[in-house]
């Protein structure tokens, strides 16, 4: 096991597209990383060029302690698992997870041995003769994982792997993946779009967006903690509101046509007269007891409907706002709804920048 | 699924038999014609069983040949040797020749790429018959006349192949290669494991496409070989119908046929099995 080092890494593809814009990382030995950002944000490409499956248009990327820039995949010493899972559909699981050790010319009974516990620790002994369109899904990405795990590489690399898995599948297979990194304790380099699969299995979320980094942080950081605007929105659902204010005095915020909030004025440094926009989340709002509010109120639209809670969706001021309520609460008037928010669940972002007005 | 209707069902056997007679009955009448002594054949009613001479006309044929002055008794287990050499070598060549470039032109970025695949694109368009007095020339030159590389060599580039190869190629996701390059596959490694494997299907249709179109070859090997050794089936039919002053030999003439007929039926039934397997087996 090694650890993965990126120093300013960056990727331009020919036609000039910088797809990744400078990335610095450290990937600390054993740990299980995920990159998580929406579509085109460069978390793929970045995971690719780890791999060397992309060139590397500058900056250095160190596994262990050597530069690999310029080293094949073959001699990174990494394993990749694919979103297809990329199995050789005419070769049986055995072979499928043997291949990559006959081509490096390890002996026979050391392939069959390391197949033999691949396959038991993923609980697919009984295919190992089946070709790969014999198997479910969640099978086929065992075998992938196989493949990878009897590399006994330097760090495994996961491409989405569970985004081709149906809904209950990918729950099943996050919680196996978290339970093998638990025991092979792989640095693991894990790329995903969903952010459940991001905050249950890091160790270290790195979000990203348009080829930079916006935060890295434990999955409860990022959550309690975003340090941009686009993180606040992109973790969490439903996602976090966003809403113009004014400082109006310490660690008081007034949102137009709405009231004011209190916010924690030791954790946000701000000066009075400030324009931001003040972060809060669905889920950290409550219907107001009386005399709990500072007038912070919203007028509800429409309610949806999920189950265990409801959304109720409507504006504050003229900005949309979203509360979650539990479904037992039944009544919620007509006209506005004053609501109560926690002073240290308001997050208070800089307006022009995006990025947070946190201390420190 | 379409409703099944007794008389729709009918119908479409009606159709379905028609088919099969008007396909089926001259290969029939050839047969028949092949086991008769010429002068029943030439007499009417033609007849529509099979006659006495089978054995004797097929041992002939194949055996002696027939004595005339252009197909000059070279029998006819040369002949078919012949083509057969000569179907082989274009199949199989067209089949490597193409593979191998499609292979290039897919998996390696090599500069003026596309223009090379349009230049082989191109060639499509410019079959044997209209680059045969250049190409005659250069053979000639190179003295593969009367000689079985003169006879193949020229047919195997195939824009068809490598076309349809790089069709093939461009639907094999890229994650394949790419796990097969983090598996320490190289490009020939990759292309031996598990392109190969994956194409067969492609490579048995393009077998059988390819032995039948060099098994067919006329123009070609009339032109390239003058030597009676190189005689191939088709134009041996030619040579036996061109007599001067008298009857073609017609029984003879027919049994020739149906053996001409026989390798590529054979190589279709034989591939056929593959196709299916291949079909099955396919992912999804």
């Amino acid at each position: 096991m090694a650890s993965v080092i990126l120093e300013n890494v960056r990727k331009v593809y020919a036609g000039g597209v910088e797809a990744v814009k400078g990335i610095s990382l450290d990937v600390p030995n054993g740990s299980f990383t995920v990159l998580l950002g929406p579509s085109g944000c460069g978390k793929s490409t970045l995971l690719r060029m780890i791999a060397g499956l992309e060139t590397i248009t500058g900056g250095t990327c160190k596994i262990g302690d050597r530069v690999v820039n310029e080293v094949e995949p073959a001699e990174r010493d990494i394993a990749m698992v694919f979103q297809n899972y990329a199995l050789y559909p005419h070769m049986s699981v055995y072979d499928n997870m043997a291949y990559g050790l006959r081509n490096r010319r390890t002996p026979k009974p050391e392939i069959e041995r390391r197949v033999r516990e691949a396959a038991r620790m993923l609980a697919i002994e009984d295919f190992l003769d089946r070709r790969p369109r014999a198997l479910s899904g969640g099978q086929r990405q065992r075998v992938a994982m196989g493949r990878a795990i009897v590399r006994e590489p330097q760090a495994f690399l996961f491409d989405e792997p569970l985004s081709n898995l149906d809904a209950k599948l990918r729950v099943q297979m996050r919680i196996e993946i978290r339970r093998l990194h638990n025991r092979l304790k792989a640095t693991s380099i894990f790329v995903t779009h969903d952010q459940v699969e991001a905050m249950t299995l890091a160790d270290v979320v790195v979000v990203m967006n348009h080829g930079r980094i916006e935060q890295v942080g434990k999955p409860t950081d990022v959550y309690n903690r975003p340090a941009t605007r686009f993180v606040a929105t992109f973790i969490g659902s439903p996602a976090m509101n966003l809403v113009p204010g004014r400082v109006i005095g310490r660690g008081k915020v007034e949102i137009p046509g709405s009231g004011t909030l209190d916010f924690d004025p030791d954790q946000f440094e701000v000066a009075d007269g400030t324009s931001v926009e003040v972060g809060i989340r669905p889920e950290d709002m409550t219907v107001a007891a009386s005399g709990e509010s500072n007038g912070f109120a919203m007028k509800p639209e429409f309610v949806e409907e999920l189950g265990p809670n409801r959304l109720v969706h409507g504006l504050a001021g003229s900005a949309p706002l979203v509360l979650s309520v539990p479904s037992s609460m039944h009544d919620l008037g007509n006209g506005t709804i004053a609501l109560h928010v926690p002073e240290h669940r308001v997050h208070v972002f800089d307006t022009t920048t995006g990025r947070t007005l946190r201390r420190g | 699924m379409v409703e099944r209707r007794s008389l729709a069902t009918l119908l479409a056997h009606v159709v379905l038999i028609l088919g099969i007679v008007v396909v089926a009955f001259p290969i029939w009448v050839t047969f028949v014609a092949s086991t008769h002594h010429a002068k029943d054949i030439m007499t009417a009613p033609i007849p529509l069983w099979p006659g006495t001479q089978f054995f004797e006309n097929y041992r002939r044929l194949l055996f002696e040949g027939l004595i005339n002055p252009t197909a000059g008794g070279v029998p006819m287990w040369r002949m078919m040797t012949n083509s057969f050499i000569m179907a082989m070598i274009i199949a199989l060549g067209k089949i490597f020749v193409s593979f191998i470039a499609a292979f290039a032109i897919v998996y390696f970025r090599f500069p003026f790429r596309m223009v090379v695949f349009w230049i082989i694109f191109m060639t499509l368009m410019l079959p044997v018959e209209v680059r045969i007095v250049p190409t005659f020339k250069v053979v000639a030159d190179l003295g593969m006349l009367n000689s079985y590389a003169g006879l193949t060599i020229p047919l195997i580039a195939s824009a068809t192949a490598t076309f349809l190869f790089r069709q093939f190629f461009l639907t094999v996701p890229d994650e394949l290669a790419e796990a097969a390059r983090i598996d320490g596959a190289g490009p020939v490694k990759f292309m031996k494991d598990i392109l190969l494997p994956l194409s067969r299907t492609n490579l048995a249709a393009l077998f059988v496409i390819m032995f039948t179109f060099g098994w067919n070859q006329y123009l070609w090997p009339l032109l390239m070989t003058t030597d009676r050794q190189y005689l191939t089936v088709v134009m041996g039919i030619q040579r036996m119908i061109n007599v001067a002053d008298t009857d073609p030999q017609w029984p003879m003439v027919m049994a020739a046929v149906i053996l001409a007929m026989l390798p590529p039926v054979a190589v279709v039934l034989l591939m056929q099995r593959w196709f299916i397997k291949g079909l099955v087996e396919t992912e999804k």
